[in-house]
């Protein structure tokens, strides 16, 4: 037998890869939810951004579905300090989503099926910086980790990519969301470690 | 399949931090539907970041909780009064 094994895979550990600060590595995926899990039949879905003036641009979900799809492969943190690695989806880009969107805002408050909403500055929906998935590591988004579909924002803490999302509302004021409305970061910025209100 | 939410109950530990009486006693009237519940009798959504206690009987949240290392917030909006037992004066 050769000193090196053909077979041999260096296996990534915790002191292999940089997280961000105060963050530990999970291979589960654990479920965090704030209600019940909606039960969203597709032929009832919709997606629908609407702008500041008001106006609405909608996408059934057969329409999204016919919509170029991306595969990004990311790693998500979330703010009670689990982060996964590598974590691969398939959806639709928000730039392709807000191609024919005429705005001139600066924020976004996303909102879900359930009451759910998140803030984020609209420039961290943009430049390949997030996506409407429907797809986890190959099969369908389960409902309890966000399906039939959810905002993915990895470059925010995983509470802003949210679940069983259904529209954003384009706005000139950033409002508050249900976590940010109660001592969450109104950014989440994992690397500047970012969790509550003031740090 | 892990239970999506467990009983007021839960909110027991987190809320004698933050007030003197056993607020789970308590009888919160639920500003949506206007029902009133026992805050024991509330349906704690504890796995998140928070805890979040909504109705029972149509799921209105009535409170939320969030316990930061040095700090915690409360928000009631969801309930329209609070009726808290004490001991004649």
């Amino acid at each position: 037998m050769g000193i090196v094994s053909p077979g041999f895979r260096r296996r990534r550990r915790d002191d292999d890869v940089q997280l961000p600060p105060g963050q530990y590595l999970t291979e589960d995926f654990p479920v965090l939810s704030a209600g019940p899990t909606p039960n969203i039949p597709l032929d009832r879905w919709e997606f629908v951004i609407a702008s500041e003036t008001g106006q609405e641009y909608r996408w059934t979900w057969d329409e999204l579905q016919e919509l170029p799809a991306e595969e990004p492969t990311v790693d998500i943190h979330c703010v009670t300090k689990w982060s996964k690695l590598g974590t691969s989806w398939r959806g639709v880009s928000l730039d392709l989503l807000m191609e024919d969107v005429e705005t001139t805002a600066d924020y976004a408050l996303a909102h879900s099926y359930g009451g759910y909403t998140t803030n984020l500055p609209l420039e961290d929906l943009l430049d390949g910086k997030a996506w409407i998935v429907y797809e986890y590591e190959g099969s369908e988004l389960a409902p309890q980790h966000g399906g039939p579909a959810r905002l993915l924002v990895p470059h925010l803490y995983f509470w802003k990519s949210a679940k069983w999302v259904r529209g954003l509302q384009l706005q000139e004021f950033d409002e508050l969301g249900f976590w940010e409305s109660v001592g969450y970061h109104d950014y989440g910025d994992p690397w500047r470690e970012q969790r509550y209100a003031g740090d | 399949m892990t239970q999506e939410y467990q009983d007021g109950n839960a909110l027991a530990g987190p809320l004698a931090e933050l007030f003197a009486v056993d607020v789970t006693a308590a009888t919160g009237r639920c500003v949506s539907c206007g029902d009133t519940r026992r805050v024991a009798d509330l349906r704690v959504y504890g796995h998140a970041l928070g805890w979040v206690a909504r109705c029972p009987s149509c799921e209105h949240v009535m409170l939320r909780l969030v316990r930061a290392p040095d700090a915690a917030w409360i928000d009631l909006q969801g309930t329209l009064s609070l009726r808290v037992p004490l001991p004649p004066a």
